[in-house]
């Protein structure tokens, strides 16, 4: 059986799936500030009187992370930092203890001037004396030729707990990205192994030895021990857990957006064929933008608690919340008010949703069931707008072939998902309003502990080769090879696949090797007078995410 | 958080997959260590510099600047109207107002395209600036433009589409064309007789160095600017003035061209050459855009700089300062030279051969302009080239007076059904291009 828990702001759902679909379902609440127990108490509730054997798989998404990076609780963290010509890195400055030093790799990966070893040594020397435990090192264009990074990793030695390489944490190019990457990874690894050393020992004593799982940005998830370098990639982890939750109830040949609404924010994503989007940058996350891998999805201040006002004479909804609905005890009135003074939810309450609704009527000069249904309709079309506009920006994203700029996709979707606690309630007014399909997620109230349950082992690998230098490498893979001048593109692609399947190996994946797929696949021929002198050969792969294989029996029962 | 002092906006359009031909200086490899650079620096994650995706240009654009023989997807690829619809989105973006400046990094380019095209030339087949230029005039009421071309080699094809513009200013520095393509753009060359003093042409002599450009920049190309009070500045951004390019032999580096970019403040930059792609075109590109965003790029340094090697001799500067006189002084009689170059009414004739190097073809034209006071002045050009191909193009220009409207439409009814493959009008005042074409008309 399958173990899913997700961790969220005010509680954590906590799924057990088995052959027969849903076994056990189970809520305890949040404690920020304690999420070892929050987390401990999740999986206690849901295993009490499962034998432990029976349990292969425990997947969690925790905002552990997330937390740390948002409330800036970072321990110092070293970061040296290795620029060469351009933008003065001084200027992507991410903390106190951070180090500009000499040494520039070029685009193709040459070195264009040395690193000094003695500003390393000196540079070492004072961070121990500071008592700075963590390492961040990262290039420009480390990820054509790490060898400074690794050259600096060299000297900094043994004398402290992690040093994190640039080139490690991810193959695009984008050394701001890189730096505040690292950074995070450094940042949040102490409290990450802490965390889940607890949790797997806690674990251990009662007798579950299966291997965590965590749950990462982009929808697919890791082993605990795999996750010891990547932390960072931990964080935000949670509005995709949601998101796979529903792929389960996906069209596969169909495009499709998913909502999940809440009381304070609905957060979308969009599906092609069952597969999530994936954001082609990374997340930003505490004011840092990342080379994080994660899911496209937007987030806006709508939702049944969203705060409702008539200002000017027109009403505005959001995007604050101001606590809960008047019909359930709060005092400003909201669109869950709306439904109750519009019969949508006949539970107690509707007579403090009717005065606060008719505050606002009395303001607007319309009945409180006019009233009520602009403010309900004003919702539902705001959910509707911000999706429009969030695949118009995914539409419009900049392309560099005249192929794709003629003949590339356009996304559109037909159909929406809908998920989380009011969206049964909007799901027929958000059809009529959009002219979409609109289904709702079965199972809505966990399906993000069910998408952390179910999801794939994803991860990714960029190979670069440039046949003029006879090099081949995937640097995140600490992979480099010599190859001749008929080095090809596909084999290149071919390269970049075993790479990936080792990969997804090493972090959990077991049944995912054939779920893969070419992100990027360039070849250039490099001429130098009139003669070609090389290629240069750009490929990414990945697993993409998505469910595990054979989730279908179990997600076919979890409709019951 | 690095964040920019003037909003930017960019087109990146490298065309990964289109050339001229394998080996062709414009190939698919020519931005590609450009988007590495661009990409590595994280200059679209900086506060105030956004990416656009470019549209495509409408045939509708391509003709109020260009006469196609016989049309325009004829001479022009998809690349062509992506490319100029990168310019063209550039300057949308700017005149609404989403950006105070935009700079258009795509290929192919265009400043050796002419009024007429037959074919392609110095690997342009369709003026790009001046596609954008007239889009953003018909669209957003704009007059007055100055274009600044700082190509290594003369905008032949800008100075010939604007050449009879009163309203545009064209201003390039190139090395001079007794040493380099195209082989014009001399200091005489200053404009028909209804826009005089209105092209201005800097020739350079070889090893001119960062000194000499800025040394033009300040004497000659900001002065003239204040006193033609542009309301929007276009820079045709060609960055083969570097020491490193392969086809020329200046002295210019990525600091020169960040401070001529930071002198200029322009509105809209535009692409054009530039060849060496991994010596200069990374490190003037970024240069290029920090400076017109305001962000500091004091450390922006290509690999192989030595300023010693690259010192611009004084016989150079001596002679740029020859030169700058001499264009200053004919800017400051460009109103008598106007007067004399003949009476309102008169009909004044040229004749010339133009050769298209990238497509090898030879292309006679007879042109003839009406000399007005009151306007642009109506013209029109009588055009056959080597491939047996005959076309009149007549056109009327944008603030056309009654006299050079009547004079156009004369013109292009009277033409002889027989004589041409087809007969172009290009109504600037209605915004129309009309085409007769003998088989129809002759019926």
């Amino acid at each position: 059986m399958i173990v899913g828990l997700d961790v969220g702001g005010t509680h954590a759902d906590v799924v057990l799936l088995g052959t027969e679909g849903l076994v056990a379902s189970a809520k305890v609440p949040t404690d920020a500030d304690d999420l070892f127990h929050t987390v401990l108490r999740g999986l206690e509730k849901i295993t009490a009187g499962v034998p432990p054997e029976d349990i292969h798989r425990i997947v969690l998404s925790t905002t552990l992370t997330t937390n740390a990076i948002v409330q800036g609780q970072a321990p110092p963290v070293g970061m040296i930092v290795s620029g060469g010509p351009g933008i003065d890195p001084a200027l992507h400055r991410t903390n106190k203890h951070y180090f500009t030093v000499g040494g520039a790799i070029d685009h193709r990966g040459r070195i264009v001037e040395a690193v000094d070893p003695r500003s390393i040594k000196a540079i070492a020397k004072q961070l121990r004396r500071e008592g700075v435990r963590q390492v961040g090192v990262v290039g420009k264009f480390s990820v054509r030729n790490p060898v400074h990074e690794i050259e600096i990793a060299r000297i900094l030695g043994d004398d402290f707990d992690k040093v994190f390489l640039g080139h490690r944490v991810a193959g695009s190019l984008n050394f701001p990205r890189r730096i505040a990457t690292t950074y995070l990874n450094a940042a949040v690894h102490p409290v990450h192994q802490q965390f889940f050393n607890a949790v797997q020992r806690s674990l251990a004593e009662k007798g579950l030895s299966v291997p965590i799982r965590i749950l990462k940005a982009d929808g697919g998830n890791m082993q605990f021990s795999a996750s010891i370098d990547f932390p960072a990639q931990t964080a935000l982890s949670g509005p995709a857990a949601s998101v796979m939750g529903s792929l389960a109830f996906a069209p596969d040949e169909e495009e499709a957006l998913v909502f999940d609404i809440g009381g304070t924010t609905t957060d979308m994503a969009i599906l092609v064929n069952g597969v999530p989007l994936l954001d082609p940058t990374g997340i930003e996350l505490g004011g840092y933008k990342t080379l994080i891998r994660a899911l496209e999805t937007h987030s806006i201040g709508m939702g049944g608690d969203s705060a409702v006002r008539v200002d000017n004479g027109t009403l505005k909804i959001g995007p604050e919340r101001l606590g809960p609905a008047m019909a359930y005890g709060g005092s400003v009135p909201t669109p869950t008010d709306a439904m109750f003074v519009l019969g949508m939810i006949r539970t107690e309450g509707r007579e403090a949703a009717l005065a606060g609704i008719s505050a606002l009527a009395a303001q607007l000069g319309l009945t409180a069931e006019e009233t009520a249904e602009r403010v309900f309709d004003g919702a539902c079309r705001s959910i509707i707008d911000a999706a429009e506009a969030m695949v118009a920006r995914v539409n419009s994203k900049p392309v560099y072939t005249v192929h794709e700029m003629l003949d590339g996709h356009t996304v559109k979707p037909r159909k929406i998902l809908v998920l989380g606690g009011p969206a049964l309630y909007f799901a027929h007014r958000l059809e009529e309003l959009s002219g979409y399909k609109v289904g709702v997620i079965p199972r809505w109230k966990v399906a993000n502990a069910i998408g952390a349950a179910l999801a794939r082992t994803t991860c990714e690998v960029t190979v670069f080769a440039d046949t003029e230098r006879g090099i081949a490498t995937a640097p995140e893979e600490n992979y480099t090879e010599n190859v001749g001048s008929r080095f090809s593109g596909e084999e290149a692609v071919q390269l970049a696949y075993r790479l990936l399947r080792d990969k997804a190996a090493r972090l959990g994946g077991t049944a995912e090797a054939h779920e893969v797929e070419v992100v990027e696949n360039l070849q250039f021929n490099m001429v130098r007078g009139f003669y070609t002198s090389g290629k240069n050969i750009r490929v990414r792969v990945q697993v993409k995410p998505g469910l595990i294989q054979n989730y279908d029996p179990v997600a076919g029962r979890l409709t019951d | 958080m690095i964040a920019a002092q003037h909003k930017t906006g960019l087109v990146f359009f490298p065309a990964f997959d289109w050339a001229i031909s394998p080996t062709h200086p414009e190939r698919e490899e020519r931005l590609l260590y450009t988007q590495d650079q661009v990409f590595e620096e994280g200059l679209f994650d900086i506060e105030g510099i956004s990416e656009f995706k470019p549209d495509l240009v409408t045939v509708n654009d391509v003709q109020r600047v260009h006469f196609c023989v016989p049309d325009p997807w004829a001479v022009m690829t998809e690349s062509h109207f992506i490319s100029a619809g990168g310019a063209k989105t550039i300057g949308m973006a700017v005149m609404n107002k989403e950006v105070e400046r935009g700079f258009a990094l795509v290929r192919p380019p265009g400043h050796h395209a002419m009024r007429v095209v037959h074919g392609s030339r110095g690997f342009c087949a369709v003026n790009i600036e001046a596609i954008m230029i007239e889009f953003i005039r018909a669209a957003y009421k704009v007059r007055r433009v100055a274009v600044v071309d700082t190509d290594c080699h003369h905008g032949d094809g800008t100075q010939d589409i604007y050449w009879h513009d009163p309203d545009t200013l064209f201003i390039s520095l190139h090395q001079d064309g007794r040493t380099l393509y195209p082989g014009t753009g001399f200091t005489n060359e200053i404009g028909g007789p209804n826009a005089t003093g209105m092209t201005i042409n800097i020739p350079l002599p070889p090893h001119t160095g960062d000194e000499g450009f800025l040394h033009v920049m300040r004497e000659v190309v900001l002065p003239i600017l204040k006193e033609f009070k542009p309301e929007v500045v276009v820079n045709s951004a060609g960055q083969d003035n570097h020491f490193s390019d392969p086809i020329t032999n200046m002295n210019f580096s990525a600091q020169g061209y960040a401070a001529l970019t930071s002198m200029l403040k322009p509105d809209i930059c535009v692409l054009e050459g530039g060849y060496s792609i991994e010596g200069a075109l990374p490190y003037v590109n970024v240069g290029l855009i920090l400076a017109l965003a305001g962000v500091d790029y004091s450390r922006v340094r290509e690999p192989a700089y030595d300023p010693k090697r690259i010192r611009q001799p004084a016989m150079v500067t001596a002679r740029i300062a020859e030169t700058c006189k001499e264009v200053l002084a004919i800017w400051d009689q460009r109103q008598r030279l106007r007067e004399r170059a003949g009476e309102a009414g008169e009909l004044i004739s040229r004749e010339r051969t133009l050769f298209y190097d990238t497509d090898n073809i030879v292309e006679r034209q007879k042109e003839t302009v009406r000399v007005c006071r009151d306007c642009g002045g109506a013209w029109k050009v009588d055009s056959s080239s080597d491939r047996r191909k005959r076309i009149l193009a007549v056109h009327i220009p944008r603030h056309a007076c009654r006299a050079c409207q009547q004079t156009g439409y004369d013109w292009f009814d009277q033409a002889p059904a027989a004589g041409f493959d087809k007969v172009f009008l290009q109504d600037r005042t209605k915004d129309q291009f009309r085409i007769k074409a003998p088989q129809s008309a002759g019926a």
